[in-house]
């Protein structure tokens, strides 16, 4: 019921675009009282505003702005940004693929131990990523419990390639995914489901007939954080993937090590990297929204 | 002339700024006069910090390498044991980011650095107090797995297609150290994976995931038999100092010069080589 409340409060802002149409009448009704807000919310609500935006507006009034027509034109960055935007999108990829099926278990089917899959399938999230780096390479790497089979019987090793980056994303990123479909799943209403079982429908055709399209805006709001998530991931991508140019150095990889002897770069790669995630988020949002 | 500045910072353990005038130049000299009359500069050392020991008291805290944990973990317990009522914190981790705490302001009485770069970060700032001096070295060493499987035994043995080779990013100390050794052999080397620190170099040869990686001989020394060293003669050609200092901004200024003395003294220094560092 909490999961239920949390994730419908996470993804209600994304999902607004969606919903829009029926909610027009009550929002043109909220806009007059809207002048009234209580001031024992908008004080916090402003606190809360000016916390998650202050160190943000800090980096781009200390950006070394004289020096970044230079970085911008570097071939390393470039290769870093385009590598970051490939494995975010197939980490993104993997994690739908998967990661709704598994939503779907957890939100409809009934077996023993559910409670208790639905906590473990969380724990990427609370794990240190550098942590989850480790597991990564005991259950994948090249002498690890999968990934020594892996090597034996068909010669592929994970550890310092791209495909290791796009695991180590979605590793970190699914569970956000899953969370949030799971708890649009939940809020959707179930009757539609046996509806269309009752006229025919199997339970698969169901699914994806009646369920995925009723399910869309709580799957792209939870693809959109995946996405958001393993653009920005470190920890797990460096101890799993490694860091080499061009290969497996993504940009918060980038970022972390010009800050070891040039915060100055760190901060303009950090700013190239947040311009780009803004731009595409704005830019999926305003598509959702026209598309709706 | 020299040697008289020398013998008293062997003995009088209060002299540091003394010592610090020629810091590296002489911190090279310092202990080998201390350690080459052990015996006299002992006994002489032990009775000038017996003297001197009802001033040093309370809690000091060390900003320290992280590749310094284990010796410096237990010259702190010999610190308290030595001088009954402090209590010695530590706090490790790489030496850029120590360096920018303490010129951010954190409460340190004493900075060891795993370079003198890093330590200029904080000298720059001013943040020393005096000159700092080298107290130990370290150098690179090939760790492969145990057993050496591949059979290594140069730099050049590196450059072989089918070996995973991971390094230290060109921007932390050891991959600094690494190119310059890599440099001095004229040895090209195309690792897999350029990694943030040294412990995740060695971890990714500990893990069996690489094959070999270029890391401290004191890392070789803590991975105990996880992974087997190979020394090679350019790391002779990229060793690293180790300076440490009083800091400006001390609460405790006594007890860290006692600490920073402990550490130099032959006592000191045997537990630190026992760890796999070079005396400087």
């Amino acid at each position: 019921m909490t999961a239920l409340r949390k994730s419908g409060a996470a993804t209600g802002p994304r999902t607004g675009p969606w919903f829009r149409h029926g909610r027009t009448e009550r929002e043109g009704d909220g806009g007059r009282r809207r002048t009234g807000v209580p001031g024992a919310l908008l004080v916090p609500a402003l606190v809360g505003l000016a916390f998650l935006l202050l160190p943000l507006l800090a980096l781009l009034l200390r950006a070394p702005w004289s020096s970044m027509p230079e970085l911008l034109t570097s071939t390393e960055v470039w290769q870093a940004l385009r590598l970051s935007l490939i494995c975010a999108s197939a980490a993104t990829a993997v994690s739908l693929v998967v990661g709704v099926p598994l939503a779907w278990l957890l939100a409809r089917a009934e077996f023993p131990g559910r409670r208790l899959v639905r906590a473990l399938v969380t724990l990427p999230l609370v794990l240190p990523p550098v942590v989850g780096g480790v597991a990564l390479l005991m259950a994948f790497g090249r002498n690890g419990v999968i990934g020594q089979w892996l090597d034996a019987w068909f010669g592929i090793t994970l550890p310092f390639t791209t495909t290791g980056v796009v695991l180590a994303e979605a590793f970190v990123a699914m569970p956000f995914l899953v969370i949030s479909v799971e708890g649009t799943l939940r809020a959707a209403d179930p009757r539609y489901e046996e509806a269309a079982q009752t006229l025919g429908a199997s339970r698969f055709t169901a699914f994806r007939r009646v369920t995925l399209p009723l399910i869309a805006p709580g799957v792209a709001a939870g693809a959109v954080l995946a996405w958001a998530r393993a653009l920005g991931e470190f920890g797990a991508t460096i101890t799993f993937a490694g860091n080499f140019p061009g290969r497996t150095q993504t940009m918060p990889l980038a970022v972390y090590l010009a800050l070891q002897n040039d915060p100055e770069a760190a901060v303009a790669l950090s700013l190239v990297l947040l311009a780009v995630s803004v731009a595409v988020l704005a830019a999926l949002r305003d598509r959702w929204m026209t598309a709706s | 002339m020299g040697l008289v500045v020398i013998r008293s910072v062997c003995r009088g353990r209060r002299l540091l700024r003394v010592a610090g005038v020629g810091a590296v130049a002489l911190g090279v000299l310092t202990v080998s006069a201390c350690s080459s009359s052990s015996g006299a500069a002992d006994s002489a050392g032990s009775s000038a910090s017996g003297a001197g020991a009802g001033k040093v008291s309370g809690d000091v805290t060390v900003f320290a390498a992280a590749s310094l944990k284990e010796s410096f973990t237990e010259l702190g317990k010999k610190f308290e044991q030595k001088y009954p009522g402090t209590e010695v914190t530590f706090s490790f981790g790489g030496s850029d980011s120590l360096a920018a705490s303490i010129n951010g302001g954190a409460p340190a009485d004493v900075f060891a650095a795993a370079s003198p770069r890093t330590m200029k970060l904080v000298t720059d700032q001013g943040g020393a107090a005096g000159t700092p001096v080298t107290f130990v070295r370290n150098r690179l060493e090939i760790a492969t797995l145990p057993g050496n499987p591949d059979e290594l035994a140069s730099l050049k043995d590196l450059t072989r297609s089918d070996l995973k080779v991971v390094l230290c990013d060109r921007t932390v100390p050891c991959g600094a150290a690494a190119q310059k050794a890599l440099d001095a052999g004229g040895v090209k080397v195309t690792p897999v994976s350029y990694e943030q620190d040294v412990k995740s170099a060695l971890n990714k040869v500990a893990l069996k995931e690489a094959d070999a990686a270029l890391v401290y001989r004191t890392d070789v020394k803590a991975a105990g038999d996880k992974v087997e060293g190979v020394d090679f003669p350019e790391s002779a050609q990229a060793v690293n100092d180790y300076p440490i200092t009083v800091l400006k901004n001390a609460g405790n200024t006594g007890a860290a010069r006692a600490f920073i003395d402990l550490v130099r003294s032959a006592e000191g220094q045997k537990v630190l080589t026992e760890a796999g560092f070079l005396q400087p």
